[in-house]
């Protein structure tokens, strides 16, 4: 416990290191996933090719992929950014299944309701099936959230600093304290992620407020059985690494 | 481009091939982890999750603590473990299973869940005893996915087994670690090439027996194509009361 107090400083640096390699990863995901997964969504041909190319992107293991991607991408190795571009491909390798799966859930009566009034393609994406695939899209970010928190741990190893600095150096030096430490911080700084995102779920789509009540209960530690099928819900858990 | 001929090189040096630090060794040492691991873990969460997903019981507890060990940081669980009983093959093996059991148990309950309820209860009205139901429906129908839960329990073994060198000399991440300190990147390349080769390698095993294991007849576990439905879907000989009790029987 000394040592908590004595390196507050020290946590809250790593803290922010850790925010700002997980946040771009998280936001980037996202944006990149929405067209690739529409993709995969929209033609039976190309769900197939996308939804195993994401599938086998996301069974590489993170530290090799670590290795590996400043070579391909031309960065060094112990840059952030490295670890910003793997920690994305991760998250776009998760979240292109969401997408897809998010938007084959919007009733086939609405959307053809929707063409029916005269939405064009564009439109009735951005105004009819985004926001109603949200709460599964919703569900898969906080899953990609949690997970893109814990996997940029990993990046200490090689020498990108975040809070699993905190693992490496409290191995080092065998001080149990700085780990216990890191692992609190990490989970709460996940925690506190999800809980953005839910709140940010209600404000953008007020008309689930009043279910939300009733999953987010069930959800509290962040799991996705709003995803609605089991098999999908299996499948996000894929993530835990 | 040059660091991967370099890498390719390594990986058929014969030099790499014998001693200590020979791959098949590393590579045998990797998977046979991982195979103890995922038996450890399945011999725990199996039996649980059948018993969840059964009873229906204690679903809450495992959804919720599923959700917070995803949070947990393997890297950190595992110098924790290795902290506190010392280095060596030990710490790396109770991390492990303790990150394999949350996938596998998902995989046994929801196996279990996804299960049509009327199947279960037809068994039920033929007689079949409790044991019965949960051999004979239960398990053949929910088993792909478990075995779903397993190839995500795998894969995760593999990636943190590679982590598991930074705490032991042991498996494929030796190369990794040892690379990065000597900045020899022909070994960690070469190793990184064989971590992927073998997770891919995994992934591809378990894909296929999950379908293999699909009791014919039966398309559970398999995503349905929602692009072939009929464009009406709602059936209409449900009476209007029926109607509005969906949700209460959906939940």
């Amino acid at each position: 416990m000394t040592w908590i107090w004595a390196n507050l400083d020290l946590i809250w640096d790593r803290t922010l290191d850790h925010v700002v390699l997980s946040v771009p990863a998280i936001v980037l995901s996202f944006i990149i996933a929405l067209p690739i997964g529409w993709l995969a969504h929209r033609y039976r041909a190309s769900r197939g090719v996308i939804l195993t190319v994401v599938g086998l992107l996301y069974a590489i293991p993170s530290l090799p992929l670590f290795i590996i991607l400043p070579i391909i991408v031309g960065t060094s190795t112990r840059s952030p950014l490295n670890l910003v571009i793997a920690l994305t491909l991760y998250g776009v390798a998760l979240m292109v299944r969401v997408v897809a799966d998010g938007l084959a859930s919007v009733d086939l009566d609405v959307r053809q309701s929707a063409s029916a009034v005269g939405f064009s393609t564009w439109t009735e994406f951005w105004q009819v099936e985004l926001p109603l695939s949200g709460p599964v899209l919703l569900a898969g970010l906080r899953v990609v959230a949690v997970s893109t928190v814990s996997l940029a741990t990993v990046g200490a190893v090689i020498g990108v600093q975040s809070l699993g600095s905190l693992f490496t150096d409290g191995f080092q030096r065998g001080i149990q304290a700085e780990i216990i430490a890191g692992i609190v911080a990490t989970v709460v700084l996940a925690l506190v992620f999800d809980a953005l995102l839910v709140y940010a779920g209600r404000l953008l789509m007020p008309w689930t407020r009043s279910r939300a009540a009733t999953t987010v209960t069930d959800n509290a530690a962040g799991s996705v059985s709003t995803a609605a099928t089991p098999a999908s819900e299996n499948r996000s858990r894929e993530i835990a690494r | 481009m040059n660091f991967f001929a370099e890498a390719l090189q390594w990986l058929v040096d014969p030099a790499n091939y014998v001693g200590l630090n020979a791959i098949p060794l590393r590579l045998a040492q990797h998977l046979g982890f991982t195979v103890v691991t995922l038996v450890i873990a399945s011999a725990i969460a199996i039996p649980l999750g059948f018993l969840i997903g059964h009873t229906g019981r204690g679903r809450s507890v495992a959804v919720a603590s599923a959700g917070a060990f995803r949070a947990i940081p393997t890297l950190g669980l595992l110098t924790l473990v290795a902290l506190s009983i010392g280095i060596g093959l030990n710490a790396p093996y109770i991390a492990l299973t303790v990150l394999a059991v949350p996938p596998i148990l998902a995989g046994a309950y929801t196996g279990f869940e996804a299960i049509d309820r009327r199947t279960i209860d037809a068994a039920r009205a033929v007689g079949m005893s409790e044991v019965q139901i949960v051999r004979q429906v239960e398990v053949p129908l929910g088993l792909p996915l478990l075995i779903g839960g397993l190839r995500s329990a795998a894969l995760q073994v593999v990636a943190t087994a590679t982590l598991a060198a930074y705490v032991a000399d042991f498996g494929l991440g030796r190369y990794l670690f040892a690379g990065l300190k000597t900045r020899d990147y022909a070994e960690m390349l070469g190793g990184s090439i064989l971590v992927i080769l073998m997770a891919l390698a995994l992934e591809g095993l378990f894909a296929l027996t999950q379908r293999f294991v699909v009791p014919r007849g039966v398309l559970a576990g398999r995503p349905t194509d929602i692009r072939t439905r009929s464009s009406r879907p709602r059936p209409v000989m449900e009476s209007a009361i029926e109607e509005g009790q969906k949700n209460v029987h959906s939940k």
